[in-house]
């Protein structure tokens, strides 16, 4: 247990004893524990590393550490080997022992376990060399692989809680706030506001006690980028709260977070006993007078308390529904008290502003969007994972560049930002620089940092069909327009795809959007129609294909494919025959098989199991 | 004092209040679902939207919410307005289509039912304005009913939708209810009423003998106002 | 059952700001939310019962009904959804006989959709009882409720 630090120059010296004590020549394991990594398994891996190291009499002598997510998901399990950072991906289970007599004992590399670029067929040995990684600008997400999140230690050699000493020690509220409004900082869970003014409106506030909150109900489904942070640098996120709060005047906090991120919550829990344990949180923070305690709450499951006003009602312990927001929260907010929200990665660039400065971080990004975004890149890709990008960096770089493109030859088609409230972006757009402003500008948006890539097997119409399904299940139901208009848009869609559409449907949908829009409630409700919008904006003649000819181009509406066999392709391997749940796929074993379209449920079975690509869906 | 216009029409307001409030003191009609002077302003049905300029920026906002000030230019007709105006009560229409007051407010305002939307059967009347829920709860203060589920699948209910235990039968709720849609039966005697699927039965004035008030909703009466049970045993126009 | 749910308010200070996690707390307890534990949340809170039900009901993470001894949940993120995540829960739906969201009547199986696990890189995602498994498909959704025991997964002949 750590004694109190009850002055900077304390822990100036406590951030020197901890890196004194590291070498950094010595070898040092790293293993990726995020919960990407530890759905492939890794925790077995771990434990064998442990194991193998205690064989060898190696335990303390090499350095073992696992990290929170290093955002390269798609390659999980992964190993970094320090100094060299040598750069295993898909890690075996059982490969511990091998690893460490090879690679770490002697220097040899492991040919099998090197990543090798799906598109040139080249072998990366070090970490930063991988086109994942190099394109990168790994700011507020780079310390993830640096850090154990279970480490306070780990965070403090790096440097850590060094810009809250600054900030306490040095600057006057006041300047912290303006410090924050100069480099621009904007809301990175999707609306785009400035930070600082919004600080600067809460301190100026009347009311007591002022709340700040840290939105961490990441919704957007394919979004995970905050989960990320504060499951792999849960100090991070801290340190710029309570910087946050010295500077707006807070003296409570609360952080929200989704219950489905358990690992996340026990994180951040740990680091709340480390940072008390330490006097960086509760009273008299490093001897500097100012006081400031957290708590956390889990969300219940609704995508809707990400909305602030949904947010504050949870946290009251309520149902999630918004209230209209003609008086700020920065006025009126939890408990009718004024109240400064950002959301996780928001307050994550906190301490890097203060530590670098204004300018510093103004140099970073375009005219209207500073700094870098986490993206989580998803769907139709070849490298899955969290890309951190200077604002402004093309699509087509995020996505052929650092995303390694589309996996099996497939075609671009469109990606998705902004979760449920963004938008479809078409080829045409690949070269838009991606900031707060260009992405509103056609018609999507940034939302909290989900892109999600299609290829010219996703139907649009599904796509816009899905969100607004997705909608319709998280509308709060307060108000008539979100919560019995979004329900007819889905069914009209549904109709659509189902070969049931009218002419007339694409403008009824518009005009209803522009009713949504205008009328509901919350940014929720009046961004829901976005997906409908944008796919009739960029891919109406895929709408015209399901209505007028009945025709599903992308062959995924299942009322309007059939299946059937390929006879050129079809070897008679009869696997289809066997997956098939309902028999309507037969045939002689080495001969061309036939699909019954009377039978056929167009499950997928068939096409899923082919391993001849000699399914054909029309 | 504070300045505003108002289709057109300059006008003065008090500081609090809100749009909707002085449109009406000033005779401009905006029409409402889920407003009633006893109970806070929810914003839930969404007719009140006026468009508004302030400044450079128009928006369409909600009237029973959005508190005056000053320089305000409001348009409670504008072209924006009447399309949200019309898709929530075609959206209304096909959600209680057995409802008088709907088509009736519907044919006023020339809005005809929207032919893709299939009429549901099974909400009735409800159009969840809350009206019933924050009677129950903010005036009378017993919240037996509340809302269940969210979205689509939202409704109107007692708890577990069995018999309340709290409710005492005021019916206060049925009397708010816009459209009809709470029912509450008394039987021909006057002895006892049935709401929420539970039966009350009724006090008699000791004075007229005729029924007057649920037992229960005396009994509350006396618990929260500190009144003997003796100074209620007489009916209104007995007293 | 009262004591445990006491204690569990006890935990919380009995604030009624945290009603959310204290029915997180009771359910994980229970492995439901039983009517009478409703009624001493709600006693103890001093929160009308009609505000804990509308909790309860509003939120997706509470269940009023028992959950089967298996739980399977299946990720209808985004990512999953492109990669055909729909398909996977018709196959599931078909062979387990229920929708998703309920239980079978032998209360051996529960089967949901979630919203999104941020596991987008192993899309589709399907968790079973706690375990995740990755880039699913039809045909290994089968396997493994045929593995759970699950009578009517089909295809004898496959493995």
């Amino acid at each position: 247990m750590m004694s109190k630090i009850k002055s900077f120059d304390e822990l100036k010296s406590v951030q020197e004893r901890l890196k004194a004590g590291r070498d950094p020549k010595k070898p040092c394991i790293t293993i990726c524990v995020g919960t990407g990594c530890l759905a492939y398994g890794t925790r077995k891996l771990v434990d064998n590393f442990r194991e193998e190291l205690a064989k060898r009499d190696l335990t303390g002598k090499i350095d073992f550490r696992t990290s929170g997510c290093h955002g390269f998901c798609e390659r999980g399990p992964m190993v970094v080997i320090s100094p060299e950072k040598i750069f295993y991906q898909r890690v075996g289970l059982d490969d511990a022992g091998e690893i460490i007599d090879k690679t770490v004992l002697t220097g040899e590399i492991i040919d099998r376990l090197l990543y090798v670029d799906p598109q040139t067929g080249e072998k990366y040995v070090h970490e930063d060399d991988v086109p994942f990684y190099k394109k990168q600008t790994r700011l507020v997400f780079g310390q993830n692989s640096k850090v154990d999140p279970e480490s306070m230690d780990d965070y403090l050699a790096i440097g850590g809680y060094g810009a809250l000493g600054k900030a306490l020690t040095g600057m006057k509220p006041e300047e912290i706030i303006q410090e924050v409004i100069k480099a621009n900082l904007r809301g990175r869970g999707g609306g785009g506001f400035p930070a600082g003014w919004k600080w600067d409106e809460t301190r100026k506030a009347k009311g007591e006690p002022k709340y700040i909150i840290c939105n961490a109900d990441e919704g957007d489904p394919g979004a995970y980028m905050d989960r990320s942070l504060l499951e792999g640098n849960p100090h991070l996120v801290l340190e710029g709260m309570i910087i946050g709060a010295y500077a707006i005047g807070s003296s409570q906090g609360y952080i929200y977070v989704r219950n489905e991120y358990p690992l996340a919550v026990k994180n951040i829990n740990i680091a709340i006993r480390q940072a008390r344990e330490a006097g960086l949180l509760g009273k008299n923070i490093m001897g500097s007078g100012f006081s400031f305690d957290l708590k956390i709450n889990r969300g219940g499951g609704a995508f809707v308390c990400g909305e602030s006003s949904a947010l504050f009602a949870s946290l009251e312990g309520r149902a999630g529904e918004p209230r209209a927001k003609y008086i700020h929260a920065t006025d009126k907010g939890l408990y009718d008290k004024p109240t400064n929200l950002n959301n996780v990665e928001t307050w994550a660039n906190i301490p890097f502003i203060i530590n670098r400065g204004a300018d510093w971080f103004a140099g970073i990004g375009t005219e209207g969007s500073k700094g870098t975004k986490i993206f989580s890149l998803v769907g139709k890709i070849n490298n899955t994972g969290l890309v951190e990008v200077p604002m402004g960096t093309t699509i087509r770089t995020i996505v052929f560049e650092i995303g390694g493109g589309i996996p099996g030859g497939k075609k671009f088609k469109a990606i998705q930002t902004g979760g449920p409230s963004g938008g479809c972006i078409p080829e045409a757009h690949l070269d838009l620089p991606v900031d707060f402003d260009e992405l509103t500008k056609i018609g999507s948006m940034m939302g909290s940092g989900g892109m999600i890539v299609m290829d010219e097997n996703n139907c649009m119409v599904d796509v816009a069909k899905y969100f607004t399904n997705f909608l319709v299940s998280e509308s709060c139901g307060k108000c008539v327009p979100c919560r019995e208009g979004i329900r007819r848009m889905r069914d009209i869609l549904a109709d659509i795809a189902d070969g049931k559409g009218r002419e007339g449907d694409v403008e009824l949908l518009q005009s209803m959007a522009q009713g949504i829009q205008d009328g509901a409630l919350c940014a929720l409700g009046n961004s829901a129609p976005n997906p409908v919008m944008s796919t009739i904006r960029y891919f109406r003649d895929e709408y015209e294909a399901h209505i007028k000819e009945k025709r599903c181009p992308a062959g995924v509406c299942r009322a309007l494919i059939t299946y059937s066999v390929d006879p050129e392709k079809c070897t008679g391997c009869t696997l289809c025959a066997k997956v098939c749940p309902t028999k309507a796929a037969t045939g002689v074993k080495k001969e061309a098989h036939t699909i019954d379209p009377a039978k056929c449920t167009k499950c997928g079975a068939c096409r899923e199991s082919c391993k001849f690509d000699a399914i054909i869906v029309r | 004092m504070i300045n505003l216009t108002i289709d057109n029409k300059k006008i003065e307001a008090e500081a609090g209040q809100t749009i909707l409030e002085v449109a009406r003191e000033n005779g401009v009609v905006i029409p409402t679902l889920c407003s009633h002077e006893s109970i806070e302003p929810s914003g839930s049905c969404r007719l009140c939207v006026v468009e508004i300029k302030h400044g450079k920026r128009t928006r369409v906002v909600t009237s029973c919410l959005y508190p005056v000030a000053e320089g305000l230019i409001v348009d409670t007709k504008s072209e924006r307005v009447m399309n949200v105006r019309r898709l929530v009560l075609q959206l209304l229409l096909a959600r209680c289509p057995e409802s008088e007051q709907l088509k009736e407010m519907a044919s006023e305002m020339g809005v005809l039912a929207e032919p893709r939307f299939t009429p549901d059967k099974d909400n009735v009347k409800c159009i969840l304005c809350r009206m019933c829920v924050r009677t129950c709860e903010k005036v009378v203060g017993v919240s037996a009913i509340g809302f269940s589920y969210r979205g689509t699948d939202k409704k109107v209910c007692t708890p577990f939708e069995e018999e309340s235990v709290t409710c005492i039968g005021c019916g206060a709720c049925a009397y708010i209810c816009p459209t009809g849609h709470i029912e509450m039966e008394t039987t021909q005697s006057g002895d006892s009423r049935t709401i929420w699927g539970r039966t009350f039965k009724m006090a008699t004035c000791t004075v007229c003998g005729r029924y007057f008030a649920p037992e229960d909703q005396l009994k509350y009466i006396s618990k929260t106002a500190d009144v003997p049970m003796e100074n209620l045993a007489v009916c209104v126009s007995c007293r | 059952m009262e004591d445990k749910v006491k204690n569990i308010i006890k935990k919380y200070g009995s604030d009624k700001s945290f009603i959310v996690p204290i029915l997180q707390d009771v359910q994980k307890e229970f492995n439901y939310l039983p009517k009478d534990a409703l009624f001493s949340v709600s006693a103890h809170l001093s929160v009308p019962i009609s505000r804990v039900y509308e909790v309860v009901t509003f939120y997706k993470a509470f269940s009023l009904k028992p959950k089967g001894r298996n739980q399977l949940s299946l990720c209808m993120g985004t990512a999953c959804h492109v990669r055909g995540a729909e398909l996977i829960a018709s196959n599931v739906s078909d062979i387990l006989g229920i929708k998703e969201g309920d239980t079978t009547a032998d209360l051996e199986y529960s089967f949901e959709t979630v919203g999104c696990l941020g596991a987008c890189a192993l899309g589709p995602v399907l968790v079973v009882n706690g375990e995740y498994h990755g880039h699913m498909n039809i045909a290994k959704s089968t396997k493994i409720l045929k593995k759970l025991g699950k009578k009517g997964a089909t295809n004898d002949e496959q493995d």
